[in-house]
């Protein structure tokens, strides 16, 4: 072995020797320091003759670059594991939960509102809204049902206390009042839904005290009970979101509208389960009708030249069904395990292009 | 509105099924509410006769019986006294439902002996009252055969009637009906060749009619004596129970039965009680009757009654009075058959609270033709004659019977018009003719007069419905709607934010709820800032007020989740508050709701009470997702139920948008509940809209090349001084160049002497045209000492 190879051995077994980054620092610093040995080496080529010069160079070049890959190496190698050794200590139970976080929640009946906004929205109908305190001409007179119809104990009517003249204002029975209140401000055509609270002196499993309507109404010159028809059976299919519903059309009364309809959707109930869209049983779900010509006139419109029609679907009912909440009374109840179980995550916005609901699931 | 089928088929001469007569009724808008068959769920049981019938060796009064069921022979024990050889009964066999038992038969031992069923008696199958022992078939019953062979099937049918269909309260109203959608033909109601009754007197009671005017148009007497009250016969006894009225007498049972069956109300004076001169008259103001229900009932003026020298004696078309009523002594009775107004029959039941089948019926409106002949008078004169013998008067008539509405000219073209269906005139006329209309063609149009017991017809959409109704629904198309041109968002600007606000709030964690309009006079005179606003007829004591404030509704809330054990919870309403007694005297409120904490217990985390703070944020983030304005005043103001230092308002110029805070703890106390609160109000409405802009173009970012630069102070100060007013003197020293001005730290204690505060707070300075030097660092920051002294009289701190 020449003392070269010697040389190299001990050098690079100096370097590995060091234990830290510390340790090959020094080494580093001994062998290529500006005193370090292969410096001090690199030095004596000054006095050397050219043909000893040439090869000596040669093989101290070769030397360092031997020991300084050496180094390198060693260096990333010892580097590795500090890290590494940092990266252990600092490990943690990735089993412990996570910081809690709260998400809220948009209430059953309105996600149903949104989503039925949504639905006759992209119809053209335009929201309407009324007061909840009405008068007994737009709650009743205007709508083809004067004093002493029998028609008025269809509905058990809140009746606010009388005022000094001795007049009596009302909680509405029915968003119907908006109807009057939108043709009385606007003319034909028409094309609007309210959706509201509604209010009846009636508690028990199937009827709260206050529940939530959605009145539809159309009025122009063409719009006939075959449009009725077609809107709500598009209704219906898109909101329960089935290709097919079975619907069924039955005469039957309300005051405002003639002739007037109720609408039936198939459904199934077997072992206490209702099924919307197939089986043998049918399910009411909606009142509806055409525009009663008294009604018309009340409001100034023409019936010989205008017509149109008008609905009332209750959402409540839509909601119960839709998501098979099963009682009404807990709607109101505010309970924080109801509200968190039936309502909706703030960001499951019902849109008719991106598909009306999500799979509702996972939420926190 | 009830009835059986075998009443029905009295009048409809038909073969269609149970299941297809309650499609029809549904089908023509007299929905089916209910059909109760209570042979239906034991119409398996059969005939069987007993071939064998020993003593029951280890009983003195059982038997064991050998029954033939026509396939086998089956053994029995049986306890009946009747039972013997050669009988045929109705067996139940094991698994077969037994309605008094209100379950399945099972297979059992009876004393050591096998039994393979149960001999039936009537009161154990629900079709009958014995029960001295087992059912004895006739004779020649078929073995085998069904037990509805023995008892036939009579199922009750419960049909809903609309408000319009006065025609159709009574059986025979949907028997014509139905006849007139195609459901079998209407029977005649009696021989028409032959004379009903035969009056044998003239009657000495002399009738007055004051009323003719005032609802009572056409009213009539007739006396009948010598009549022997007696109970009904058995069928209309039976018809009276199976549809829940009670059996009284045949003089009073006359009358409910053809209320239900004709839906001509009646009512039977015993003659014998009445004094004097009977006049129908208005009540005079304070006048008293006391009623069949057995109440008294204080008259007024306007309200039609039938009267004596005594009095009034009965609420005309309401309901008899109880002195003049019949009993089991009465001999001689005045039979009342009348046609009184809808509108006063609903006027005097609505204001003495008093509802009867003959109120509803006339408030409907009867025929009026049917007052004496078809199912009037006459008809009901011979019911009670065949029931309990006598001699009918001629009859007495005040008034006379209304005229029917003139004929309307119809054009059949509206049907098309209103229904998109076409259909013809001939058909149209055809229908029409069905249910009673006389018919005239006239060319273009058909000339309609309505049969006289439809009084709800009354012009061109009422024909309509009525052809549309026998022609079919089901036979309206499905016509989709137009489109409207061009997109455009439906909501008003005023929903879009209500919408907005609702998803806003549910993002920031808390739950939404609807909550009663109403509320308790108790909780909301906590709340209250005007006159309440009280509902007449409220459901119960604790909803009688219109809310004037949504809080109360959310403290009941949060109490009764807390005391279900969920103590800590963020919930919200958006909804109406009431400040009057009109329409429109309400407004929009968004209301959310934090009690508890923060969040449990967490090992990352530490326990936080909701305070004022996390009510401000959430008036501000409401207010933001309204699109509110940005720049508001928070004032040190706020109402009653919050807590005086922990609450305020957040304003524009003298409007209050919003009120924040904690609540106050006397409202909590009163209210029962044990935990911190706190809430915010935004009022919607009074936010103003945002300023609508020629386009959705937004305003050009400008972003600065330098690198912002923080500096920090911290100032002592009185403590009474608002931190805005130190956020506010530094904003103002150079609006461009300082862009934010954050709180870090505040800070009150022993050091400082008691009436200091310490206030610490980062600047961010943002150059826009070049990096800052030290020198113009070193000014501004100067001049920001200086602003926050003059200002606030706060020194920096050493």
């Amino acid at each position: 072995m020449t003392e070269m190879e010697t040389l190299q051995q001990d050098l690079l077994k100096q370097v590995e020797n060091a234990s830290n980054l510390a340790e090959l620092d020094a080494v580093r610093v001994s062998v290529l320091g500006k005193k370090g040995i292969i410096t001090e080496k690199m030095k004596t080529l000054g006095s050397m003759q050219p043909e000893e010069r040439k090869v000596a160079g040669q093989q101290f070049n070769l030397l360092k670059e031997a020991v300084a890959n050496a180094i390198e190496s060693k260096k990333q190698s010892l580097e590795d594991a500090e890290i590494n050794a940092r990266l252990a200590k600092e490990a943690v139970d990735i089993t412990l939960p996570v910081r809690p976080e709260t998400q809220g929640r948009i209430h059953p009946l309105y996600q149903t509102y949104d989503e039925v906004i949504a639905i006759f929205g992209q119809m053209g109908f335009e929201l309407a809204e009324g007061p909840d305190i009405e008068d007994d001409f737009h709650n009743f007179t205007a709508l083809n049902t004067p004093k002493n119809h029998p028609a008025r104990q269809m509905q058990d009517t809140f009746y606010l206390q009388a005022e000094e003249n001795g007049e009596r204002f009302i909680v509405r029975t029915q968003t119907s009042a908006v109807q009057i209140r939108t043709m009385e401000e606007k003319k034909p055509p028409i094309r609007i839904i309210v959706p509201g609270r509604t209010y009846r002196c009636d508690y028990d499993a199937t009827h709260a005290p206050m529940f939530h309507q959605v009145e539809g109404l159309v009025v122009d010159t063409v719009t006939n009970m075959a449009h009725l028809k077609g809107c709500l059976i598009e209704f219906v299919k898109t909101f329960f979101e089935l290709d097919k519903v079975p619907v069924r059309f039955r005469p039957s009364f309300f005051p405002f509208t003639e002739p007037s309809a109720e609408m039936d959707i198939g459904c199934s109930r077997q072992n206490g389960e209702l099924k919307i869209g197939e089986g043998n049983d049918w399910l009411e779900i909606l009142g509806c009708g055409m525009v009663h010509p008294n009604v018309l006139k009340a409001c100034n419109i023409d019936p010989e030249v205008y017509q149109g029609f008008a609905f009332g679907i209750g959402l409540d009912r839509l909601a119960m069904l839709k998501y098979a909440i099963p009682d009404l009374r807990t709607f109101f109840e505010s309970d924080l395990r109801w509200m968190k179980h039936y309502g909706f995550v703030p960001l499951d916005i019902p849109s008719v292009g991106a598909g009306l609901s999500m799979t509702g699931g996972n939420k926190r | 509105m009830k009835f059986t089928l075998s009443w029905l088929k009295d009048y409809l001469d038909t073969n269609a099924t149970v299941e297809e007569l309650s499609e029809r009724l549904t089908a023509i808008g007299l929905e089916i509410e209910e059909i109760i068959d209570p042979l239906a769920a034991i119409s398996n049981l059969k005939v069987v006769s007993v071939d064998e019938c020993v003593a029951h060796p280890n009983s003195d009064h059982l038997h064991i019986l050998k029954v033939n069921t026509g396939k086998e022979v089956l053994q029995i024990v049986c306890g009946a006294p009747n039972a013997r050889v050669g009988m045929k009964g109705i067996l139940a066999r094991v698994g077969d439902y037994i309605p008094s038992f209100g379950q399945k038969l099972e297979k059992g031992k009876i004393r050591g002996v096998e039994s393979n069923g149960m001999m039936c008696a009537e009161d154990e199958l629900g079709v009958g009252p014995d029960h001295t022992g087992i059912i004895e078939c006739p004779a020649d019953a078929v073995v085998g055969a069904s037990i509805t062979t023995i008892y036939p099937s009579d199922p009750v049918f419960d049909v809903s009637i609309t408000p319009n269909r006065g025609d159709c309260m009574s059986v025979y109203g949907i028997a014509r009906d139905l006849a007139a959608a195609g459901v079998g033909t209407l029977k005649p109601l009696y021989d028409a060749s032959k004379p009903l009754v035969n009056t044998t007197f003239k009657s000495a009671i002399v009738l007055k009619n004051e009323a003719l005017e005032i609802g009572a148009p056409y009213f009539t007497l007739r006396e009948i004596k010598n009549v022997k009250n007696c109970p009904a016969p058995k069928w209309m006894q039976d018809r009276l129970t199976a549809i829940g009225l009670r059996p009284i007498s045949a003089l009073v049972d006359v009358t409910n039965y053809f209320n239900i069956t004709f839906g001509r109300p009646l009512h039977v004076f015993d003659a014998d009680k009445v004094k004097g001169t009977i006049t129908v008259r208005s009540a005079k103001e304070g006048e008293k009757l006391l009623a069949l229900d057995g109440k008294e009932y204080t008259l007024s003026d306007g309200m039609v009654v039938i009267a004596d020298d005594n009095g009034a004696e009965s609420i005309a078309g309401i309901m008899g009075g109880e002195v003049s009523g019949c009993s089991d002594d009465t001999t001689r009775v005045l039979l009342e058959s009348a046609y009184f107004t809808s509108e006063a029959i609903a006027k005097t039941g609505q204001k003495l609270f008093l509802t009867s089948d003959s109120r509803q019926r006339f408030e409907r409106g009867i025929d009026p033709h049917a007052t004496i002949e078809m199912y009037g008078s006459n008809m009901a004169a011979k019911m009670i004659v065949d029931l309990c013998g006598g001699e009918v008067s001629e009859i007495i008539v005040t008034g006379a019977e209304p005229e029917n509405a003139p004929a309307i000219n119809f054009d059949p073209k509206r049907v098309l018009k209103l229904c998109g269906v076409d259909v013809d005139k001939a058909t149209c006329a055809d229908l029409l003719k069905k249910i009673g209309c006389e018919v005239v063609d006239q060319g273009e149009t058909l000339k309609v007069t309505r049969p006289t017991w439809r009084s709800d017809i009354t012009g061109t959409h009422d024909l309509v419905e009525e052809i549309l109704r026998l022609y079919g629904y089901d036979k309206l198309p499905e016509i989709p709607m137009s489109r409207p041109n061009g997109v455009h968002g439906i909501l008003q600007p005023k929903q879009r934010r209500e919408a907005a606000v609702r998803r806003a709030m549910a993002n920031r964690g808390a739950y939404q709820t609807i909550t009663w309009s109403f509320m308790s006079s108790k909780d909301a005179e906590l709340f209250r800032t005007a006159e309440p606003v009280l509902i007449a007829n409220p459901i119960s004591a604790d909803l009688n007020e219109m809310r004037p404030s949504v809080v109360p509704n959310l403290v009941n809330a949060a109490r009764s989740n807390i005391t279900k054990g969920m103590m800590n919870g963020s919930i919200f309403e958006v909804g109406p508050q009431f400040f009057g007694f009109h329409p429109k005297e309400q407004e929009t409120v968004a209301c959310l709701m934090r009690f508890g904490n923060e969040t449990d217990r967490h090992w990352a985390e530490s326990v936080r009470a909701y305070d004022v703070f996390d009510a401000k944020a959430d008036a501000l983030a409401v207010i933001d997702a309204a699109e509110g304005p940005s720049s508001v005043q928070i004032a040190r103001e706020a109402p009653s139920w919050y807590h005086p230092g922990r609450s305020g308002a957040i304003k524009i110029g003298k409007t209050v948008l919003a009120y924040f805070g904690e609540l106050h703890p006397k409202v909590l106390k009163a209210m029962d509940v044990k935990t911190n609160v706190c809430v915010c109000e935004v009022f919607l409405d009074r936010l103003p809209m945002p300023k609508k802009k020629a386009g959705k173009g937004m305003k050009v970012l400008k972003m600065s090349a330098f690198t912002p630069i923080m500096r920090d102070f911290a100032f002592i100060s009185p403590i009474n001084v608002d931190v805005e007013k130190f956020i506010g003197a530094i904003k103002n020293v150079d609006k461009q160049l300082i862009t934010d001005v954050s709180v870090f730290d505040v800070y009150v204690g022993e050091k400082l002497g008691e009436d200091k505060k310490s206030i610490a707070l980062q600047v961010t300075l943002q150059p826009m045209e070049k990096t800052m030097t030290d020198d113009e660092i070193e000014s501004i920051s100067r001049r920001i000492i200086g602003a926050v002294q003059a200002a606030t009289g706060a020194s920096l701190r050493a």
